[in-house]
């Protein structure tokens, strides 16, 4: 591996992992997180570390930092960073390596800044640390803001950290982490929890950044498409493992472990709708943390997996250009069987016909602090049967608000909704038996929305009782049905929420909200609280029971992919306004409202073909102060003058099946588009 | 286990198929709390004065009302604990003790949580204008010293163990109901109090069923927690005399009737063995409560 | 922008203090005239005369309507006419005035001791957490808070006083006396008080340590390559402190509730002495006054600590953007 640090120059990698372990102590036991993981970083590389929750990845970065829990301790091994054994620094040496060799930038950056100091002097103590005076520190903390794209450093300086939005407080971070131009960056999902829009931005400022000063990146992500985005060379981490290295074109093209192989197909990708087909899926579950592995450390769940593989740890067989798989049989690895599902026929759906649902002029105002916010605006849209109507939009869009009015657990102010040939009540109380039965919902995080002192049990009887009135047998027997059509097995009808998987809780959700036969469920954002192996099960067992039952679904997604997977049609709010409503092809090919075309742009994907990044300025307004005309104008790339600051655009119908709210005439938002194909 | 990475709660039975991981974890619980030394040692003391509270003065090598003419005698083999000023045995009288403590305190504290637990249910569940007006009149009540509170309504009421345990229930239950209030409003967040809305369940139902079972661990802590402070609490107002009234052994009441006698320097037991009885009991059921409270919180 | 920020949320908090105080003078008027029995009766005894009572009553204005009298009360209260003890046949504020400043005497000699003392051992207990250092001022800690201070009173009594002869056993120094041995003499209740305080203010600084020094933006700290005494020093304390401003002012109200037991004690002339033989008395004025005057002490310090943590707190003082 170490043929090509020759050839360089002198100087060494800006990080190299030899072999390392790294174990918790839990109730008296060491429990192995890492296991072996060797790779390096090479100078100016960025080097992207993927994996699932679990598998390790944060750990990695704490070990690398030299700041993990104080449970967890390296148990062999070695870390270099720069050239320097970072095992084996005294106090004084480790906070230099720390000030000077080595930044790390990491989620949720609202909680990484000190919230009762000023964020100037945050960016300050960087280069006081370093020994510079009090004015050169201010001086060099307001250059580094400059570098990250901060249009105003001054005033950010001046501010506390709560005063930022996300996307500014991570841009604060960052330029801390570069500030003393380190030779190894980490950043550790720098992006998850930021909007879409936003999260495109800090990619291309970071992108930028790697690229003019040469910095070594270690990235790790969950998502393949940053990875593709971001990095040169990737590695896959399982269950603590590094099972796949390479190249990241090879990697994703020429995938050499079964794990990998799994994952890609996994992800709804290249336009792939559900009439298109299944979505692959890995079977079973990652191991427990510290699990006895004899074998190759995902022979539990690999189709092609035999007796050497539960037995002998497979070695890191080298496929030549640095590509890297520790498969026994790395070179069948995309012979991999795919899981057999059944074909299904997806209900037809006749938009002549009475809508299940429509909602007309539907809006909705939240008193807060004094202030009106307008959580929805005059949002008029309808859902067929046996149809699927995804829901895109960031946050302060107001598409939880939307969903939360249909069900009726928020009032809306305005407007009206008719549900299957009746008028609905617009709070829960007014509605009848019938009405909550028709309309259920699946909730994001299965954590929250199970109660976890029932058993799956008493909580499938309960919604069946109240829903359906069955009791006794009957309700038993309805159970163990519900059960066997979300695929949840038998044997769980006794425990508790806690002692199912993530996925296998979303399938007691899911099979909870069946219960009375509801003709609309919303799924409100479904699969982001779970992996993307599991998230593709999830993706087809919905599918699944549309065929079966011709239910409706309501999809909320923020992930694009996803949404197209499952949608029919789609509707793209922004700042509580619909702002396009179209078949999913439509919206997804064009020609598309600038936010939509703003936000497909901005998704990284794992396919190449990516659309032209279409760079949005600016933060998301705030829904309590909203612009003037119309709402999209102060970050719209295609402004085209005083009237989209004036006038606000109404929703036509620009062509057949296909609203759009935009001043800009469909011929010419057609010739600005330089059409990319999106799948080739 | 707060220090630990999202890596580390893979530990999580949450995270993989484990039936068993989580009743081991439960199982673990229970054994965790009995590997706690503090916690077993708090659990013998409080159940040594328990013993001592439902026997009385069965067991007790003299009654502890009787009096003779060996006044202030201190401890000697004969009575170990010494005598008081009306020639009665300390450690009789001390064993005895018990009986009036343990009995007003945890009834006290059994009628605070009740009356608690229904009114922080209803604040953080209803919400709304119910939950601003009894908030401001919780917090009213919260805002005063206690004792103050209990003295100006057993001025008015008169001292009975039946008032003592309503006046300290009901100013306990403030500080239960606030505490509940906090843990049921970070309940209610969660969707599966919107899902059991979406069947159609009624308030009672998702206040009792739903959300009481998941905030039982912090109202079990709560509630040892509170029988600490209402011993303390009743301790004080019988030492000031609100309590259970003379001939009684009540420790405090003990306390009160000798403690004047120490400003000579002498008859530091007529005191002293009362200040001990009450001090291991209050530490125990501390201990207790702590112990849980780390089980709890893991 | 900001000021009115702060003044709304001052605003609130004094609205509520109003509340609170309203409720608290119903309480304590409600107390003294709703229950059983007459309160000339309760007064004169089971001896008196019927006359005689009536004419209690007429003159303490008892047999008015209740809310005449409540109004009629507060009214005088606010006027600073606290009324004339049925006890002493003097005016209240005659009888509380000396009180009250006694108490605050014992009140501010336990406060200097105990605040330092606290956030000190809090503090030494969240950095060192799980150490041994740690479990033994928190195991103190929690012991002197969970025994009753009249105990803690009668140990230190006997261990300072009789035993060791270190420090004077009654509180109240002769008369004359210079401040310093007017504090000796404070010096036994004050510690007993402080027992009682400890470690609920040590408590409440350490978790809130524990809680910054695990936050995120102190591993940002570290990772900037911070010593470790500046990243307590500049970061964690900063932020760990703040919350223990707003629990020490509150406990100036405990205080005031534990100077009952502590004074009857040490036969010490505060004012919850004097509350405590007001209520043997069934002097309703005193009591009424003297409560009302604890109470408001105590509304005072909880406003105080809104203030100074609004000051402090950058999220109040700039407001979010949520």
């Amino acid at each position: 591996m170490s043929e090509t640090a020759g050839e360089e120059e002198r100087a060494p990698h800006a990080l190299e992992l030899e072999n390392l372990d790294v174990v918790y102590r839990v109730r008296g036991d060491d429990r192995q997180v890492l296991r072996g993981v060797t790779l390096e970083v090479k100078r100016g590389e960025a080097y992207g570390l993927v994996g699932e929750s679990g598998c390790g990845k944060s750990t990695a970065a704490l070990a690398i930092v030299n700041y993990l829990p104080r449970n967890g301790r390296v148990r062999s091994g070695g870390i270099k960073i720069d050239g320097r054994d970072a095992l084996s620094l005294s106090t004084s040496e480790l906070r230099d390596l720390r000030s000077s060799a080595v930044s790390m930038v990491y989620q949720n950056p609202g909680a990484a800044l000190n919230p009762s100091i000023r964020v100037g002097k945050q960016v300050a103590e960087v280069f006081r640390v370093r020994g510079e005076s009090a004015s050169d520190a201010t001086e060099q903390a307001q250059e580094a803001l400059k570098r990250v794209q901060i249009a105003d450093p001054g005033s950010v300086m001046g501010r506390y950290a709560h005063q930022l939005s996300g996307g500014m407080q991570q841009r604060v971070i960052i330029a801390m982490a570069l500030a003393t131009n380190p030779a190894l960056l980490i950043l550790d999902e720098p992006t998850t929890g930021l909007d879409a829009t936003v999260e495109a931005e800090v990619l291309d400022l970071v992108a930028a950044l790697q690229a003019e000063l040469h910095t070594s990146v270690l990235f790790i992500s969950h998502n393949l498409g940053i990875i593709k985005k971001m990095c040169d060379r990737v590695g896959v981490l399982y269950a603590g493992c590094l099972v796949e290295e390479g190249d990241t074109d090879t990697i994703l093209a020429d995938p050499r472990h079964p794990y990998t192989v799994g994952l890609l197909r996994c992800v709804p990708r290249g336009g792939v709708r559900k009439d298109h087909g299944r979505l692959d899926t890995i079977p079973g579950f990652m191991p427990n943390v510290g699990e006895e592995l004899p074998g190759c450390v995902f022979a539990g769940r690999c189709t092609l997996a035999v007796d050497r593989c539960h037995t002998e740890v497979p070695e890191a067989h080298s496929i030549g250009g640095g590509h890297m798989s520790r498969c026994h049989f790395h070179e069948q690895a995309q012979t991999l069987p795919r899981e057999m599902v059944a074909e299904i026929t997806l209900p037809a759906v006749d938009r002549a016909a009475e809508p299940l649902l429509s909602f007309d002029d539907l809006g909705k105002v939240f008193k807060q602090g004094g202030h009106e916010v307008h959580a929805l605006v005059g949002v008029t849209a309808a859902i067929w049967p046996g149809e699927t109507l995804g829901l895109v939009g960031e946050s302060g869009s107001g598409k939880t608000t939307l969903a939360r009015s249909l069900l009726g657990l928020v009032g809306p102010t305005s407007g009206s909704v008719r549900f299957d040939g009746r008028d609905l009540s617009g709070l829960l109380k007014g509605r009848s038996n019938e009405d909550l039965r028709a309309l259920q919902i699946v909730f994001q995080n299965p954590d929250s929305a199970l109660n976890r002192r029932h058993t799956v049990r008493k909580i499938m009887r309960r919604s069946l009782k109240k829903l359906t009135g069955v009791t006794g047998s009957a309700a038993e027997k309805r159970t163990l049905e519900l059960m066997s059509s979300v695929r949840l097995a038998e044997r769980y009808v006794s425990a508790t929420p806690g002692q199912l998987s993530g996925g296998l809780k979303q399938r007691l959700a899911i099979a909870r909200s069946f219960a009375g036969n509801p003709k609309l469920v919303v799924c409100d954002e479904p699969t982001s609280a779970l992996d993307v192996s599991v998230q593709a099960a999830i993706l087809n067992l919905l599918v699944e029971l549309q065929a079966e039952q011709q239910v409706s679904y309501l999809f909320i997604s923020h992930d694009l992919g996803v949404v197209r997977y499952v949608s029919d049609r789609i509707a793209v709010l922004y700042l509580g306004r619909l702002m396009e409503l179209g078949l999913s092809e439509t919206v997804y090919e064009g020609p598309h409202h600038p936010y939509t075309e703003a936000l497909l742009s901005a998704v990284p994907t794992v396919d190449g073909g990516e659309r032209p990044r279409i760079k949005l300025e600016g933060d998301i307004p705030s829904a309590a102060n909203p612009p003037s005309g119309c709402v999209f104008h102060t970050r719209c790339p295609r402004r085209i003058g005083p009237i989209c600051d004036e006038t606000e655009p109404p929703l036509v119908e620009v062509e057949p099946n296909h609203l759009m709210r935009c001043h800009i005439p469909l011929d010419e938002l057609r010739a600005l588009q330089v059409k990319t194909p999106s799948h080739e | 286990m707060s220090a630990m990475t999202d890596d580390a709660a893979g530990f999580d039975p949450a995270a993989g198929l484990v039936p068993t991981e989580a009743k081991i974890a439960r199982r673990e619980m229970v054994r965790q709390l009995m590997r706690s030394k503090t916690f077993i040692v708090g659990t013998l003391i409080v159940l040594f004065w328990v013993f001592w509270a439902i026997t009385g003065s069965a067991f007790t090598p003299h009654d502890p009302l009787e009096q003779t003419s060996e006044i202030l005698k201190a401890p000697s083999s004969s009575a170990w604990f010494g005598t008081d000023q009306f020639g009665r045995d300390i450690f009789s009288r001390v064993l005895a003790g018990a009986q009036s403590t343990l009995k007003v305190a945890p009834a006290a504290t059994v009628v605070a949580i009740t009356l608690g637990t229904i009114l922080g249910l209803i604040m953080g569940f209803v919400g709304g204008f119910t939950d601003e007006a009894t908030s401001r009149l919780v917090d009213a009540i919260l805002a005063l010293p206690l004792i103050v509170i209990a003295v100006v309504v057993l001025t008015a009421l008169g001292s009975s163990s039946i008032t003592l345990i309503f006046v300290i229930g009901l100013i306990f239950t403030s500080p239960i109901a606030r505490t509940v209030r906090a843990t049921v409003l970070g309940e209610r967040q969660l969707d599966y109090v919107q899902a059991a809305q979406l069947r159609g369940e009624r308030g009672p139902y998702i206040m009792f069923v739903e959300i009481l079972p998941n905030i039982m661990g912090p109202i079990i802590v709560e509630t040892t927690v509170r029988l600490g402070y209402a011993i303390f609490a009743i301790a004080g107002l019988t030492f000031l005399g609100f309590g259970v009234q003379p001939p009684s052994p009540d420790w405090s009441l003990q306390i009160s009737e000798n403690y004047t006698l120490l400003s000579a320097g002498t008859y530091w037991w007529t005191v002293v063995f009362a200040c001990l009885a009450i001090t291991t009991l209050v530490i125990a059921v501390n201990l207790v409560a702590d112990g849980l409270q780390q089980v709890v919180d893991e | 922008m900001r000021e009115a920020r702060i003044y709304r949320f001052l605003l609130k908090r004094f609205v509520y203090a109003l509340i609170t105080l309203f409720i608290l003078s119903v309480l304590v008027f409600g107390a003294s005239t709703f229950l059983p029995g007459d309160v000339g009766r309760n007064v004169l005894g089971g001896f008196a005369s019927q006359q005689d009572v009536d004419i209690f009553n007429h003159a303490a204005g008892t047999d008015r309507p209740l809310v005449t009298q409540y109004v009629d009360w507060v009214t005088h209260f606010v006027q600073g006419d606290l009324g004339t003890s049925f006890q002493y046949k003097v005016a209240v504020s005659s009888l509380l005035g000396p009180s009250f400043t006694n108490s605050l005497k014992l009140a501010a000699v336990a406060f200097i001791i105990l605040v330092p003392l606290s956030i000190l051992g809090g503090a030494i207990a969240g950095l060192r957490r799980n150490s041994l250092t740690d479990r033994v001022i928190t195991v103190t800690g929690v012991s002197f808070t969970a025994i009753p201070e009249f105990v803690t009173a009668i140990a230190f009594i006997l261990l300072f006083g009789l035993w060791l002869g270190w420090l004077p056993v009654t509180a109240a120094a002769p008369e004359g006396a210079n401040i310093l041995t007017q504090v000796k003499y404070l010096l036994l209740p004050a510690f007993a008080l402080v027992a009682v305080e400890f470690g609920y203010i040590a408590r409440i600084t350490r978790s809130s340590i524990v809680e910054n020094v695990d936050a995120d933006y102190t591993r940002t700290a570290y990772l900037k390559g911070l010593k470790k005494k500046d990243v307590i020093g500049r970061h964690v304390l900063r932020n760990s402190l703040l919350p223990t401003i707003a629990v020490v002012a509150t406990q100036v109200g405990y205080l005031i509730g534990g100077l009952l037991v502590i004074e009857k004690i040490f036969n010490y002339n505060g004012i919850g002495l004097r509350i405590f033989t007001a209520a043997e008395n069934k002097d309703y004025p005193v009591l009424q006054s003297g409560v009302m005057l604890v109470g408001i002490v105590y509304l005072v310090a909880t406003l105080t600590a809104d203030i100074l943590y609004s000051v402090f707190n950058p999220r109040i003082r700039f407001g979010g953007d949520e």
